[in-house]
């Protein structure tokens, strides 16, 4: 997989985790099964530092509300790391 | 509120582990509440299973209160653990068990499941 048709799917999400983590040192998207809408997420940001893990991935459903809610997104995969 | 928003918080308040999942231990019909199913068993975790698939409502009314937009959900003695990635992650490091151990003390360790249905009128 790979070329245009992943960064066509996973451009999008990549923008609105960017925007709403802009001091992240490193942001992930991966489209897991080349169907467009089934992702692993993965965010390293000092915002995390010292939050639940329940926290954290709020944050990322935050930026992620509105494909989360118009079914873009079928099964989102998160794994976020604090950085001090 | 809603009649069935009530039972679901009455579910998430009164069960040691409520697990809001896809199908039903035994009949899993999807990958993300094996998951989850796999990691509290191996913690020993007593569950209450809620099988959100027979009406959307369910779904929507859980993500209202939790304020958790993805299935599945787990909570213990009522506060929202999180997910299928959260939950393993914290199996991975032994914090599952020890959140388990100490919220739960002796009950933890059965290992028993059972399924609740939130839309019987009584359950």
């Amino acid at each position: 997989m790979g070329g245009m048709d992943t960064i066509r799917v996973t451009g999008p999400l990549q923008a609105l985790l960017e925007q709403a983590f802009p001091e992240a040192s490193d942001v992930q998207v991966v489209d897991r099964t080349g169907g467009g809408d089934h992702f692993q997420v993965s965010i390293t940001s000092p915002r995390f530092h010292g939050l639940s893990l329940v926290d954290q991935h709020r944050l990322v459903y935050d930026a992620l509300a509105g494909p989360l809610a118009d079914g873009s997104i079928h099964e989102l995969r998160i794994r976020t790391k604090g950085t001090q | 509120m809603t009649e069935l928003r009530t039972t679901i918080q009455e579910v998430i308040e009164s069960e040691p582990v409520a697990v809001f999942m896809k199908g039903r231990p035994g009949l899993v019909m999807c990958g993300n509440s094996q998951r989850v199913l796999d990691a509290l068993r191996a913690a020993g975790a007593p569950v209450t299973a809620v099988d959100v698939l027979p009406d959307p409502r369910i779904r929507q009314e859980l993500s209202a209160l939790s304020g958790w937009p993805t299935i599945p959900q787990v909570f213990v003695k009522g506060e929202l653990i999180g997910g299928a990635d959260i939950v393993e992650e914290l199996a991975a490091t032994g914090e599952l068990r020890q959140k388990l151990e100490s919220a739960l003390g002796a009950s933890n360790g059965t290992g028993e499941q059972r399924v609740v249905d939130v839309l019987a009128p009584a359950h």
